[in-house]
């Protein structure tokens, strides 16, 4: 009883933040409502027995994730206004897509049953089993090559954020650790013969 | 009771609220980004709730390589809006038209 409280609880917010993402005036609140619906699919996913992902979306979603995009949306200079101008004009075309999926969704999944118990609870984790422990006992057996492909993209990831955004602006200073090393005494040290001035 | 449907009737909600936001927000990049993180936040829900009516962990092993991609996805994304920002001073879709696609 409580579980279902709690899923049409969370999925009436989860859904209504959803909504708020698409149709916030303003990118800043958009990204905030996105936080919000990482968190209430975080709930609903610990519901699910999910514990590891739950925290892992929390941690990497909202603690990384959005963070670069408010960043990006702070950084940015960006008119509104201009940017929401179509926006009424396709809001029908919007809605009759989002609500045609829907009813697909709805008539296939609860409708024609997809062969399913609809009845049919998952079976809960016996006591002192460990939802973490077990994605480790796999991800690090028979899934170690795409564990570490994973690690090559987010390397890749890294590598082509920075070198996507570094740029040389005209008379930035800089080090060049090369040519101070390279520098020999000639070129810098000059020995002159100054005359003493004579005595009167 | 909450069972499979349930899960399966939101995740589709949720995707489809994506997809009328890609509509709704045509163009504003940003927003675009969010939606498509919207509609992988939906697909994970399918495996998650699959993976726990199955007793099958392979579903939630999916959902860890899902989100990598997704992590490593919108940090280039937003790097790329970054630079071309400095470039048109402006996101708007409509103004991306240099390649005449």
């Amino acid at each position: 009883m409580l579980t279902t409280i709690l899923f049409y609880f969370y999925a009436t917010v989860l859904v209504g933040s959803a909504l708020g993402v698409v149709l916030a005036r303003n990118p800043v609140r958009a990204a905030l409502f996105l936080v919000l619906a990482f968190f209430t699919s975080a709930v609903l996913w610990l519901l699910l027995e999910a514990e590891f992902l739950g925290i892992v979306l929390v941690l990497v979603y909202v603690g990384a994730v959005m963070v670069l995009f408010l960043f990006v949306i702070m950084m940015l200079d960006i008119n509104v206004a201009e940017l929401r101008a179509g926006f009424t004009r396709y809001a029908p075309l919007g809605a009759v897509i989002a609500g045609l999926m829907i009813f697909e969704i709805v008539y296939v999944v609860w409708v024609k049953h997809l062969g399913y118990d609809l009845a049919a609870v998952g079976t809960p984790l016996a006591a002192g089993e460990s939802n973490t422990k077990a994605l480790g006992a796999v991800l690090y057996t028979d899934y170690a090559l795409p564990f570490q492909l994973a690690a090559v993209v987010l390397l890749v990831a890294i590598v082509a954020a920075i070198t996507l955004t570094m740029r040389r602006r005209p008379g930035y200073k800089q080090q060049d650790v090369v040519a101070q090393v390279a520098t020999r005494k000639a070129d810098r040290l000059r020995i002159m013969k100054v005359e003493p001035e004579k005595r009167r | 009771m909450i069972g499979l449907p349930h899960f399966l009737v939101l995740a589709g909600v949720l995707f489809s609220i994506a997809v009328a936001g890609v509509f709704l927000n045509r163009k504003n990049v940003i927003l675009l980004l969010m939606c498509i993180e919207l509609m992988l936040l939906a697909v994970n829900f399918n495996f998650v709730a699959f993976s726990h009516w199955l007793n099958d962990i392979n579903g939630q092993v999916f959902v860890f390589f899902i989100l990598t991609v997704a992590a490593a996805e919108s940090a280039i994304g937003l790097a790329i809006l970054v630079v071309l920002f400095r470039e048109r001073k402006s996101i708007n879709v409509e103004n991306l038209d240099t390649m005449r696609g």
